[in-house]
């Protein structure tokens, strides 16, 4: 951003305090996340940077904390992960079908009472985590599946559909129905229709609500933290029980790991955004 | 109109009206069928459970189905004198059927909510009434304990009669319903939710504050700045989005601690004494500080998303006709922000004032919110009922806060990303 030739002095400064400001939030925003990766390689057992790690002494710095997190004794992380990625799955598909299939009905001109469907739909995601973990472990309680991969799944369901929902009804709002009234005029039955031509074309909402849900399952702890038994431990429940007792490094190592897979989820999210934004210029 | 113009008529000879809404109702149910599976599953397994927190909250069925026959003796008691002869036969028998059922140990704990004393009494009475004769049991009930001789006692059972109680609810405020039936605050030193309450409102409302004012200036950089640069600093923003809240969290209790990343900095311009360290960590700053992070992505893309849609060229115009920089700002772009602004601050807020992990493992004593005292009674105390009613008086004020908004700004604006 270049000033312009006469911009006066004092402007200037201004424009300088600005940038300055915004390189301080830009700094706040970023750096906490930079902190883990170098104390996960710390070769003690301190969770501060040690005279060694500042002279960039290599004695310093081992995986030994890698080690520990795959291979160490009695540790729950090879459950938690395990655990973790067979909820996060199921609960993702069970996510976008319904609701995808859902964002079809409620995008039609034709859905009665669209305003109250669509506050209940996305309800799990105003209010507040602590209310839905209780009354979902009401439910879960009384259905018998506390406890359960499966009663951690459906309440992941819960909690994952209403982003799909926003996601598939933003990119159905730009959909030219003519497309799919054409398959019809040609022949198509509407299973084949959907399966055919609408589905490739809202493909990138879909994933980008699905990659929401699965992150939403895979980091969610206040709901888990009500219905997991020590069978159904996921990867959070684990950091967490690790925060609150003793800060290891092991946990910094699992952390860095957690980060590498977010960075690899946002850059799919990226593209996938991109992408659906040059389909929806080549629309118009 | 119908008589006088013929009318038009399908194929199949149906009045063109009749078949289209026909089609029109067949459409509406096709495209309801579709939203059914997701609704119904989310009425079954999340709205009708929190209907039933509501009912957990103000059922008191426990008591009044333990003393079915005491109850009804008591009806035509007017409370004001010991009760007669009627009443303390009808609860004898009560009694002794719970003895039998090996319950009355439940009765005692509930009956001492509502007034303590009640434990002991009960314990005695079980022993002593194994040798009552039939007949008056006023007098052998009265002489098993003085307290079953006050008044008050009686009048503290009578109190829990109904099978419906707002009690939690006074609880979760700090009040009580006294013996003469009027609602009244806990003392002074004992008002826990009270505080816990305002601090819920105080930390939410400042970290809004804070999330806003550091949230803006970046947001208009990011809006304005050409497209290969704003990508590489939207990163910035969006890796803490997409990264886990307990790695965020655990990364400010490495910053934060004692000998910390934060403390050293501030050991080494001087600011403070090496031995004189101040504690960031489990207290109200550390729970301002990791949560106005963790919430600042929140603040960030809403805005950016209407400062995207705003032309420069209005600014240029601002300042074309007269306006100094400042005064552009103020009165062509801000305003134009609004939108953003609320969308932002509605979803801080009302993330905030429901967090429950940072605070829980940053905060402390003095930074834990209302949350935390939720999950607290649900794993802890197990008062299942006292934590619904304080989960719904949560919800309560987040629904009105929506409702707010929605009057003011209108909840279409709400932008995600």
């Amino acid at each position: 951003m270049a000033l312009p030739k006469y911009t006066e002095p004092h402007y200037r400064i201004w424009h300088y305090i600005y940038l300055t400001i915004c390189a301080a939030v830009f700094f706040f925003l970023i750096a906490p996340l930079f902190v883990i990766f170098p104390l996960s390689f710390n070769a003690e057992e301190f969770l501060v940077f040690s005279d060694g790690m500042k002279s960039l002494d290599p004695d310093a710095f081992s995986l030994r904390w890698y080690k520990d997190m795959i291979y160490g004794t009695k540790n729950p992380w090879g459950l938690a992960t395990k655990n973790s990625f067979i909820i996060a799955i199921f609960a993702t598909i069970g996510s976008v079908i319904l609701g995808t299939v859902a964002a079809l009905g409620l995008s039609s001109r034709h859905m009665p009472y669209k305003g109250l469907i669509m506050a209940v739909l996305i309800s799990p995601m105003i209010v507040p985590l602590i209310i839905s973990g209780v009354a979902i472990f009401f439910f879960m309680a009384k259905a018998g599946l506390a406890a359960t991969h499966l009663g951690i799944i459906l309440a992941h369901i819960i909690l994952g559909t209403p982003f799909v929902v926003i996601t598939v009804t933003a990119t159905l709002s730009g959909f030219d129905h003519s497309v799919t009234r054409a398959a019809a005029s040609l022949g198509s039955n509407p299973v084949n229709t959907f399966m055919k031509i609408t589905l490739p074309l809202i493909l990138p909402g879909v994933i980008s609500g699905g990659l929401f849900a699965f992150v939403t399952s895979f980091d969610e702890v206040v709901v888990v933290l009500f219905l997991a038994g020590l069978e159904n431990t996921t990867i959070p429940i684990q950091m967490w029980t690790g925060l609150r007792e003793q800060l290891s490094p092991t946990i910094l190592a699992v952390a860095t790991c957690l980060i590498i897979l977010s960075t690899l989820i946002l850059v799919t999210a990226e593209l996938l955004r991109r992408r659906s934004e040059r389909l929806r210029g080549i629309n118009q | 109109m119908s008589s006088e113009t013929k009318q038009i008529l399908t194929t199949d000879g149906i009045p063109l009206e009749v078949s289209l809404k026909k089609a029109e109702r067949r459409n509406k149910i096709k495209a309801f069928l579709l939203v059914a599976p997701l609704l119904l599953f989310i009425i079954i397994t999340y709205v009708l459970p929190i209907g039933d927190m509501l009912m957990r909250s103000v059922d008191d069925k426990m008591v009044t189905q333990m003393l079915p026959k005491t109850f009804k003796a008591m009806e035509k008691w007017d409370g004001k004198e010991l009760p007669e002869e009627e009443v303390f036969a009808a609860f004898h028998s009560d009694f002794i059927k719970l003895v039998e059922e090996k319950r009355e140990g439940k009765l005692s704990t509930q009956l001492n909510y509502t007034k303590n004393g009640f434990k002991s009494i009960i314990k005695k009475l079980r022993r002593k009434s194994k040798s009552f004769e039939d007949g008056n049991y006023k007098e052998q009930i009265m002489a098993v304990h003085k307290r079953w001789a006050n008044v008050e006692y009686w009048q503290a059972i009578k109190r829990r009669a109904p099978a419906y109680t707002g009690q939690k609810y006074l609880k979760g405020m700090d009040m009580f319903k006294n013996e003469s039936g009027e609602i009244v605050s806990v003392p002074e030193d004992r008002r826990i939710h009270r505080v816990l309450w305002l601090r819920t409102l105080e930390i939410a409302f400042f970290v809004t504050v804070f999330c806003f004012l550091m949230a803006y200036p970046i947001a208009h950089l990011l809006a304005t700045l050409p497209m290969k640069y704003s990508n590489l600093l939207m990163i910035c923003v969006l890796l803490p989005f997409w990264t886990s809240l307990l790695v965020r969290t655990a990364s400010w209790m490495i910053l934060l601690q004692q000998q910390g990343l934060v403390n050293d900095f501030f050991v080494g311009i001087g600011l403070v004494a090496d031995d004189n360290r101040p504690e960031m960590m489990f207290n109200k700053t550390g729970s301002y500080v990791a949560m106005t992070q963790i919430l600042l992505p929140f603040m960030v893309l809403p805005l950016y998303s209407v400062m995207k849609t705003i032309s420069p060229s209005l600014m240029r115009a601002g300042k074309s006709l007269g306006g100094t920089p400042f005064v552009a700002f103020w009165k062509v772009y801000f305003p134009l922000t609004i939108p953003g602004i609320g969308a932002g601050c509605l979803l801080v807020f009302i993330l905030a004032i429901g967090y429950y992990i940072t605070p829980a493992l940053v905060g402390g004593a003095s930074g834990t919110l209302i949350s935390n005292q939720i999950a607290f009674h649900m794993k802890s105390t197990l008062d299942w009922s006292f934590a619904s009613a304080m989960g719904l008086m949560l919800l309560t004020g987040v629904l009105a806060i929506y409702w707010v908004y929605n009057k003011l700004v209108g909840i279409d604006n709400i932008k995600l990303g």
